[in-house]
């Protein structure tokens, strides 16, 4: 829980998205004190007393944010699509970690036999409404990583993941079939927090916003 | 589950041990005394009840959240309740038939199929109050009042209030003539101020340009008093009953500072909380440890007519088991006498007599090891000078 109305505290995962929020965040004058990628603590003091990140996964930071144990967070609209963002305000497109959520198989697909599509993923909750939406029932199978294999050792038809540069796809022999999103990173925001440190909160969102 | 497993209970559901229970019940009587000085009314609404009755008025939002089974009498569905509210109103609007203002305050366990977020109890214990037959704004501020002094009487400390009006949207809806699927979209979208979204969808539409604008500015029009002025400006265009409705939350607002003093007010005009069923104020309160409303109320004019007679209604509702989660009340619990297992008449006596002056009074059984300070109680009755009298343990 964020204990003190005047405390802030965003949620922010490794990697890309740090990377890329970094500049944004620093337009909003907030500067960590460590790297995340040096340091072992998953709170990161900054240039403010009064402002803390917190680093953890990706996938986790809708939660962090919705259940306000973060009053803001970084997450990617794949992320946010999947987790279904009820309780959060997502107000602005931070336009970073750009890429596509798409559907992907063989190059040569295997006849299909009788049955449903399989559809591998970790995406699940997404597929299944892009799949019920072209009113096609799909048989899903959650994974975690390197779905790409999916389709190559025949565990599924096809698969559902996103896709950046295209190159991991082609080097498991596999294409981009149809497009379901355009994915971006969104700053999002906790909605009790939001009403009680309205001033604070905003400021913030409109100084990254005119740095987006 | 194995038998080794039987004390686990269904997610989201909890049992409530003794300590914390006492505290409920002193709370639970609390409130309701508070109601009643209030000129609430209590009444208790049946735990089960036929599924279209619980499903009117709110349908789009309770069906998937109420629990059904079939009545082996009738072969009819029914469902146990999610939402008391609906129930209270029925009452109101059928069976209390009144024309003069009613005040009834209702407090019971609610069933949800799924928690409404995460880590929430599936079994709420909601409690509420509704003010049926007066539609201005002193019947918004009295439901608003007697909400605060229920946080007041919990001991629920640094209370925000976040305040809206459905009929902004639904003004501003209407004046562009969305379908109703395209409103339930932008609807879902306004309730995540998800400003990407919203602009897309809104670039699909084939609008007039000003109504668009005004549309997109929705998720922005959010903050301190000050909003409201600016949103008569940016909503400059809009129908005039937009701006009504902008009206009647200021001067909620105004008539609730003076009342009652309140300076921590945020205001959200995107805010649609049962947007389905109200009709005017929503309202929601907030505390800084917990990241989601604690309470949430609003107008909802329009319930009663599906019950045969149309009433005005504004009403609050929150759930005691969040509300004694937050707590800062001291709770004192009462002081417990041990006695001796029962042998004679004047014992028996001295027992009823401290009953009757409310005290707790813990017998011992006959073979019972456990002496006074195992059964928890710092006094006890001990017989001296040919009398059973009590003393500190």
């Amino acid at each position: 829980m964020t204990d003190s109305v005047n405390k802030i505290t965003i949620a922010l995962s490794k990697g890309r998205i740090f990377k890329e929020t970094l500049p944004l965040l620093a337009a909003a004058d907030i500067v960590p004190a460590d790297d995340p990628e040096k340091s072992r603590k998953l709170i990161l003091d900054t240039n403010h007393d009064d402002i803390k990140l917190l680093i953890i996964r990706a996938t986790d930071v809708p939660t962090y944010v919705q259940f306000g144990a973060a009053d803001l967070g970084v997450a990617g609209k794949d992320v946010l699509m999947e987790h279904g963002g009820e309780g959060l305000y997502e107000p602005l497109d931070l336009k970073i970690a750009r890429c596509k959520l798409m559907t992907a198989g063989l190059v040569n697909p295997r006849p299909r036999i009788n049955g449903h599509l399989r559809v591998a993923t970790k995406f699940t909750r997404v597929a299944k409404r892009y799949f019920a939406s072209r009113g096609e029932q799909v048989e899903l199978i959650k994974l975690y990583g390197s779905m790409e294999l999916g389709p190559v050792v025949g565990l599924s038809d096809l698969i559902v993941d996103v896709v950046d540069t295209g190159n991991t796809l082609k080097a498991n022999g596999l294409i981009p079939v149809d497009h379901i999103a355009d994915i971006s990173s969104r700053l999002v925001v906790n909605k009790a927090s939001m009403k009680m440190k309205h001033r604070r909160i905003a400021t913030i969102i409109e100084q990254v916003r005119q740095a987006v | 589950m194995t038998i080794k497993h039987h004390w686990i209970l269904p997610e989201g559901i909890e049992e409530t041990l003794p300590e914390t229970a006492a505290q409920m019940e002193t709370l639970r009587r609390d409130l309701l005394d508070l109601y009643a000085v209030w000129g609430y009314e209590l009444v208790i609404p049946p735990f089960i009840d036929h599924i279209e009755s619980l499903l009117t008025g709110t349908g789009h939002d309770l069906d998937l959240q109420t629990f059904k089974l079939v009545d082996q009498i009738s072969g009819r569905t029914l469902g146990v309740r999610a939402d008391i509210t609906p129930m209270v109103a029925r009452i109101d609007a059928h069976h209390l038939n009144r024309n003069q203002p009613t005040r009834l305050c209702y407090i019971g366990t609610v069933l949800h199929t799924r928690a409404e977020s995460i880590g929430d109890s599936r079994s709420p214990m909601q409690v509420g109050a509704e003010l049926y037959g007066h539609a201005g704004i002193e019947s918004e501020v009295e439901i608003l009042g007697l909400m605060l002094h229920t946080f007041a009487t919990v001991g629920v400390q640094d209370v925000y209030l976040d305040l809206g009006n459905v009929d902004i949207f639904r003004g501003l809806a209407k004046q562009a003539g969305l379908d109703k699927g395209i409103e339930s979209q932008l609807f879902e979208m306004l309730q995540r101020k998800a400003v990407t979204e919203i602009n897309a969808l809104l670039a699909t539409l084939d609008l007039d340009e000003t109504v668009r604008t005004m549309l997109a500015q929705l998720p922005a029009l959010n903050g301190d008093i000050g909003v409201l002025a600016n949103a008569h400006k940016v909503l400059s265009a809009a129908d005039n009953s937009v701006h009504q409705a902008i009206d009647y939350l200021e001067n909620t607002a105004t008539l609730l500072q003076q009342r009652f003093g309140i300076q921590q007010m945020n205001f959200d005009l995107a805010e649609l909380h049962g947007y389905h069923y109200k009709t005017g104020v929503v309202f929601a309160a907030f505390v800084p440890q917990f990241g989601q409303a604690i309470a949430r109320g609003g107008r909802y004019d329009d319930i009663g007519k599906l019950f045969g007679r149309n009433r005005a209604a504004v009403g609050f509702s929150t759930d005691l088991k969040v509300l004694i989660r937050l707590s800062s009340r001291s709770f004192v619990s009462a002081e417990k006498i041990f006695a001796p297992a029962r042998q004679t008449a004047a014992l028996t006596e001295a027992i009823s007599v401290l009953r009757a002056q409310g005290k707790t009074v813990i017998e011992a059984l006959p073979g019972q090891e456990a002496d006074a300070k195992a059964m928890e109680c710092k006094k006890q009755l001990v017989f001296i000078d040919e009398q059973w009298q009590v003393k500190q343990v």
